[in-house]
């Protein structure tokens, strides 16, 4: 088979990238105060908080988007 | 709503902090689900998720240029017809550069032969993967680098480019604008989009930190502000019937929004009542 251009056949291989180190602030989510209202979830621009409210740090830019926009102020964020 | 919770967007891309784009990708492909093929644009979405030889999508996707996304989706789903695979969703992610300027005739024409696909504009409101030129998306008074603020000039002297009216007058069942600041606003529409059969359009407003001039953290505050402000509008057109999704309890000034971003920190008293002066005239027409 012939192909015209690039292809890439592993969905997803842009994990082999971590971009947790791009961070230099880092959110603390204190689950006792989490409501559970999924808007880190829903906002996080890499995806990086999954069902249990988790945050993935390999992955973590530090943009501080769910700490913003956490209703309750249950996610802090803290200096690296 | 009920939100499923499989990400079709790996981590690992290289967006920027508090990216806009990247948000309004995993939340669409959400609602679309496995069984879609994505076709993008030349532009940020294009150049953050696909660092060769590495890929952030886990459907297939596939970018041929700047201009023609349209077009590649058009034969993507006229292939995918032909093959019996008529339950696939054909979805095009689009810029508001790809998609009001360089993509324009491509897109006019797959909207004209009536595709059963969805086409997204991520609007930034300028050209950020080059590195903030202005765009046909570019709303007036912002200043960018192809249109800096100055003694000559007050930054953009032209009018945002309305494309979804331009993609309403093509007579396509559904057009709708979206913010990503409204999640379950954009998912009801794209969920709407992936049912009708035939070409469907949604321009998604989406914030860019490094673009605008706003700390990353606030890219969700902002898209909440243009809406509340009445600077960006939130409504369908479902064959042919135009209905306003959301309207904001108390319209807020424009200044608000105004002064949050660098890109308007310039602009002038007058200027910024001519700005308010044209959102009270859009915002009236449609009694918001």
């Amino acid at each position: 088979m012939t192909s015209i251009g690039a292809t890439v056949k592993e969905p997803g291989s842009s994990i082999n990238n971590k971009t947790g180190s791009w961070r230099t602030f880092k959110p603390i989510l204190d689950k006792e105060k989490c409501i559970k209202c999924e808007n880190c979830i829903l906002f996080c621009p890499e995806g990086c908080i999954n069902k249990d409210y988790d945050i993935d740090y390999d992955y973590c830019k530090g943009c501080g988007i769910c700490a913003e926009e956490c209703p309750v102020k249950a996610i802090k964020m803290e200096r690296e | 709503m009920d939100i499923p919770e499989e990400e079709f967007l790996a981590p690992g891309h290289r967006a920027c902090a508090g990216c806009g784009a990247t948000i309004g990708v995993r939340l669409a492909l959400k609602m679309l689900g496995k069984n879609t093929v994505a076709v993008s644009a030349t532009g940020c979405l294009e150049v953050v998720t696909t660092p060769y030889p590495e890929t952030a999508w886990k459907i297939p996707w596939i970018h041929v240029a700047f201009e023609n996304s349209a077009a590649v989706a058009s034969g993507v789903e006229r292939a995918l017809r032909s093959q019996g695979k008529d339950d696939v969703n054909v979805v095009v992610f689009a810029g508001d550069g790809g998609t009001a300027d360089i993509g324009l005739q491509s897109l006019s024409g797959a909207m004209e032969r009536g595709h059963n696909l969805i086409y997204i504009c991520y609007d930034n409101e300028a050209y950020m993967n080059t590195g903030v030129q202005r765009s046909g998306a570019t709303p007036y008074g912002a200043s960018t680098t192809t249109s800096p603020h100055g003694k000559e000039s007050f930054g953009e002297d032209k009018p945002k480019k309305n494309i979804p009216m331009i993609m309403a007058a093509h007579g396509v069942p559904y057009v709708a604008t979206a913010s990503i600041s409204y999640p379950e606003d954009f998912m009801k529409k794209v969920k709407k989009a992936s049912e009708i059969e035939g070409p469907a359009y949604i321009h998604l407003h989406q914030p860019c930190a490094t673009g605008w001039g706003y700390d990353p953290s606030k890219t969700i505050e902002l898209g909440r502000l243009a809406v509340e402000t009445g600077s960006w509008i939130l409504y369908e057109i479902e064959d042919g019937e135009f209905k306003v999704t959301y309207r904001p309890m108390e319209r807020k000034p424009v200044n608000i929004y105004l002064e949050s971003q660098k890109r308007f920190k310039h602009l002038a008293d007058e200027e910024k009542e001519r700005i308010q002066s044209y959102v009270d005239q859009v915002c009236a027409e449609l009694k918001i």
